[in-house]
């Protein structure tokens, strides 16, 4: 057992799991900002905004994360030479966060749209009935109540993220997935305990998430 | 309500580790049941052999063909041990999942560019080796400048992620850029744009990579291999097959095949095995 302990100490699974953790962070704030720019225009009066807004969503939403990832660095990266850092391993993980932020970004734009829903129209009325144009009526009246109604389906996108966050290793960032390959390539004969350590270890940071958003969808809930 | 949550939680975490403790235990009963199935049905049927997929020169699935020296090793042995090409058949088995298969019987004999080592033989028996490998470095035809792992300092090189490769780099090498892609083939295409200056793997990989009509007259293999990988053939643990095995590789290597294959396989890219290490000895079985 202590030699298995070495093991993780010497591969650094934990820096792994933090690898994991950033890309989680960066990616959902990536996704939160794109995704909230989106559901305004989903729910914005103009047609074209619309269906900007709902294109981008079924695009993305329906195609495979490491697809996104593959062609971020087999053809942005290899084909067009875009960089998004001067140093190699950064850039990787830049390109990573923005994989994830933008799949994400679909996700987050319909949680907040499943928020919008909670809002009654009532309250969009009286925006407009005080002359409040759809921005202004939107950033102060609906989105604030959307948000908190949409805490749930939020936190359900956060935990999917960090799992997600594994696919980035399609895009040569050295986290968890990858760090368990290379421990079940150089010891297999622990390769059981190495894939039970990895499950708990996500286990381990998913559970507070969902806990935590619970409480606050419950605490933030517009009580009506 | 809460203490609900809670306790779904938990009695959730437990069901998944009992789950896994489970699968683990009786993995290990199949393997044991399944070694007595395979020597039953020696003499006829079929054999499964695990080779890789996606490996141009050692493993490669092209169509409804199998191709490379790997694969032509496995039929070459395989009809020694009295199968007809038909009663062949080739499943694709992952470097992470080799272990696993052999275990759970999924395959009686794995040619997949499998070096032996220490930690490997603690859960199957190697049977061979049929060839060594080292590592090396790929890069295109007219570079000059890259003649091995110390030129590399400061350059772009490829790899898959969670390789033996990969992990040499990261150890040995910490001044290199490494871009680790899920297959080489990701890493040939990345060498191809220009985008990193070498891949690098086991020499035979490398050659296999080269020798593809895509990238046939512009990449060279550097030839300077740098490590030392002993290709051998997994079989589950107590297997009574290792004996014949080696018998079959060491007659391959002396009827003159071993080396056609070779020749066969990396054709026009003008690699030659290490000669120090290469026909190499067999194991005496365990």
């Amino acid at each position: 057992m202590s030699e298995f302990l070495d093991l993780l100490r010497q591969y650094d699974v934990a820096h792994a799991f933090w690898v994991n953790l950033q890309l989680t962070f960066w990616g959902g704030l990536l996704a939160l900002g794109i995704g909230t720019v989106l559901a305004v225009m989903r729910i914005s009066p103009l047609t074209s905004l619309r269906w900007a807004g709902a294109t981008y969503v079924n695009l993305v939403r329906n195609t495979p994360l490491t697809v996104i990832m593959v062609f971020l660095v087999l053809a942005v990266w290899t084909q067009l030479g875009v960089t998004l850092s001067g140093d190699f391993t950064s850039n990787f993980f830049n390109f990573a966060v923005a994989g994830l932020g933008v799949y994400h970004a679909a996700f987050v734009c319909e949680s907040i749209r499943s928020g919008v829903n909670t809002v009654p129209v009532g309250q969009a009325e009286a925006a407009r009935a005080i002359g409040l144009p759809f921005l202004a009526a939107a950033r102060i009246i609906v989105l604030p109540q959307a948000f908190r109604g949409a805490v749930a389906p939020l936190g359900n996108t956060l935990i999917a993220l960090l799992k997600n966050s594994t696919v980035a290793a399609a895009a040569s960032v050295a986290e968890s997935s990858g760090t368990m390959k290379t421990l079940i390539e150089f010891h297999p004969d622990y390769r059981w305990q190495v894939f039970v350590t990895f499950a708990i270890g996500f286990v381990v940071l998913v559970i507070p998430i969902g806990l935590a958003t619970t409480w606050l969808s419950r605490r933030l809930a517009v009580t009506r | 309500m809460r203490k609900h949550t809670i306790g779904a939680l938990a009695l959730a975490a437990t069901a998944a580790l009992t789950f896994s403790a489970c699968s683990s235990g009786s993995v290990g009963n199949e393997a044991g049941s399944s070694d007595t199935a395979n020597t039953a049905d020696g003499g006829g049927k079929t054999i499964r052999i695990g080779i890789k997929y996606d490996q141009p020169g050692l493993g490669f699935q092209d169509g409804a063909n199998f191709t490379g020296f790997d694969v032509d090793v496995a039929r070459y042995v395989a009809g020694k041990l009295g199968y007809t090409e038909d009663q062949i058949q080739f499943v694709e088995s992952p470097s992470a999942q080799r272990e696993s298969m052999l275990q759970t019987g999924q395959v009686d004999m794995i040619f997949a560019t499998y070096s032996i080592t220490d930690a490997r033989k603690e859960v199957v028996d190697f049977a061979g080796p049929y060839f060594v490998a080292g590592q090396d470095l790929l890069v295109s035809a007219d570079n000059t400048d890259i003649t091995g792992p110390e030129s590399l300092e400061g350059k772009n090189l490829c790899s898959v992620t969670g390789s033996t490769s990969a992990q040499k780099i990261k150890d040995q090498y910490p001044g290199v850029n490494l871009l680790e892609r899920p297959g080489y083939a990701e890493c040939a295409t990345a060498l191809a744009a220009g985008q990193v200056d070498a891949v690098t793997t086991d020499d035979i990989i490398l050659a296999g990579l080269a020798a593809t009509d895509a990238n046939k007259g512009k990449l060279k293999v550097v030839g300077a291999p740098f490590s030392t990988e002993r290709y051998g053939v997994g079989i589950p643990q107590g297997s009574d097959q290792c004996e014949a095995i080696n018998t079959a590789i060491g007659e391959m290597i002396e009827d003159g095949t071993w080396e056609q294959l070779i020749e066969k396989n990396t054709e026009g890219t003008g690699y030659t095995p290490n000669d120090a290490e290469n026909p190499p000895a067999q194991d005496a079985c365990s």
